[in-house]
């Protein structure tokens, strides 16, 4: 069961490895960032938002969230172009990512606005605050605080599950690690780096996201 | 005219040999005529060279290649379905009188058995649609490339693109075909017997051969020492050649006529 490692194609692959992680990562925070505002809207359309929009939120979220990422990433990018809607594979991959992420977090999101307590929309309506008004400034936050670290999760469940955009030729971390794997046949060195890089991702993010998490919220922060 | 006559002179050079020799070992050709059957290795998982239809019956360009040359020999054709990986030694245990079961030359392959002429071509090469001006690897320049990531025309194109040439390489060839059909790329880099198997769907886009990447057509593989067998069969390759029957089965089984160089 000797197992010799020989890691010495990695320079020869530096390149591939590091425009992965660099891919990897943009995905992750454009659709992080678009996909939690995308995310934000809809949870306040389908939980508080006009009788037409909740319908509407209702079945993008439904749709999403019962249909696979990458039947999703497949529709976008071969399906699409049949109907003239021609996209290269990274824009096809952030907007798979944004309308995922939104989806999901949208329902995060809700249940997080659904638990304020019915004083704080009175308190904002005592206050002259319009819906709108009562939402951004006093209920949004609050409610964002208490499923953040839901949140937190579902980011990097998306972070992870960008490791398909590679099916689609787009050359992430996944993409680059198939790709050693497929030259060099690698397969136990080139997993187990890649292995390595989305774990120290997942960690990072995690932490990035309870900073964030400290600077938005700071009432409760803890010195 | 010629070829003919070489054959004939061949066949009579051989015949006398045998006589000489005697009943030294066997002559796979006079076996095959005395039993009346020809037994052929075919593939029965390879389309369109050979797959089972929906009669169950076994069909594809090896199989109609294999009753061809029953036919030509005045005998009947059994097939036996065999995998890529048991075809040689089908052969070589006398299972089998021949392999028509798209089986590739190679040094290795040459050691332990014969090869008749090419029957049907096997190659890789980027394809287009017709109104795409690319001619050579160096009008690849400023397109897009799909191929399927780690297969030969993977490796091939990588070393002969232009820098400015994107390939893209995706997992399997299911995601090669998509990205070409749904024109995410200007071309693709794939075997003629995929592309013939895309231009049997008729699709929008029909994949024209460009350029050749490699080149690695189909023989029929024999026991080695039959050289009156190995005549005869390329005899009929050559004869099925000029007179256009081998090109009819290209244009049922590959949608694209045989190659002139074959």
């Amino acid at each position: 069961m000797a197992y010799h490692f020989d890691f010495s194609w990695i320079p020869d692959y530096s390149g591939v490895i590091l425009k992965g992680l660099a891919i990897t990562v943009e995905l992750t925070v454009v659709g992080g960032l678009v996909g939690l505002t995308l995310g934000t809207f809809c949870a306040w359309g389908r939980a508080l938002g006009p009788n037409w929009l909740k319908p509407i939120v209702g079945a993008y979220v439904e749709l999403i969230r019962n249909t696979p990422f990458m039947i999703q990433l497949f529709f976008i990018f071969f399906g699409l172009p049949s109907i003239g809607v021609h996209m290269n594979e990274l824009l096809a991959a952030n907007i798979a990512m944004v309308i995922n992420l939104g989806a999901y977090s949208a329902e995060i999101i809700r249940a997080g606005i659904q638990a304020t307590p019915r004083g704080q929309f009175e308190a904002g309506a005592s206050l002259a605050m319009s819906p709108i008004q009562t939402f951004r400034h006093v209920i949004l936050f609050p409610s964002l605080q208490r499923i953040w670290p839901a949140l937190s999760s579902q980011v990097i469940i998306v972070m992870l599950g960008s490791a398909v955009v590679s099916q689609i030729a787009a050359e992430d971390l996944t993409f680059a690690s198939n790709f050693i794997q497929s030259r060099t046949f690698r397969a136990f060195e080139a997993y187990l780096l890649t292995t390595v890089v989305y774990l120290a991702l997942a960690v990072l993010l995690r932490a990035a996201m309870r900073g964030i998490g400290v600077i938005i919220f700071p009432r409760r922060r803890r010195a | 005219m010629l070829r003919r006559q070489f054959i004939a002179i061949a066949a009579a050079t051989f015949a006398a040999t045998a006589a000489l020799t005697g009943a030294a070992h066997a002559d796979a050709l006079a076996d095959i005529t005395k039993s009346g059957t020809l037994k052929v290795a075919v593939p029965q998982d390879f389309p369109p060279f050979g797959s089972v239809g929906a009669d169950m019956a076994p069909q594809g360009y090896d199989i109609d290649m294999a009753k061809l040359i029953a036919e030509k020999l005045g005998v009947k054709v059994e097939l036996v379905p065999v995998t890529s990986a048991n075809r040689i030694p089908y052969l070589q245990t006398k299972k089998v009188d021949l392999v028509i079961s798209s089986l590739g030359k190679n040094p290795d392959r040459e050691k332990v058995i014969d090869f008749s002429s090419a029957y049907a071509p096997f190659y890789n090469g980027v394809f287009a649609p017709a109104d795409a001006a690319i001619k050579s690897a160096a009008d690849l320049s400023g397109k897009t490339i799909a191929v399927t990531r780690g297969a030969v025309e993977d490796l091939e194109l990588t070393k002969v693109a232009p820098a400015d040439a994107t390939i893209k390489r995706y997992e399997d060839n299911n995601g090669t075909i998509s990205a070409f059909l749904s024109g995410q790329v200007d071309a693709v880099a794939t075997g003629n017997v995929v592309a013939a198997a895309i231009i049997a769907k008729n699709p929008p886009k029909k994949p024209e051969m460009k350029f050749l990447i490699k080149n690695s057509p189909c023989f029929v593989g024999l026991n080695k020492d039959e050289p009156a067998l190995l005549e005869k069969l390329n005899a009929i390759i050559a004869e099925a050649k000029k007179d256009g029957s081998l090109n009819k089965i290209a244009e049922k089984w590959l949608k694209a006529p045989l190659p002139a160089d074959l």
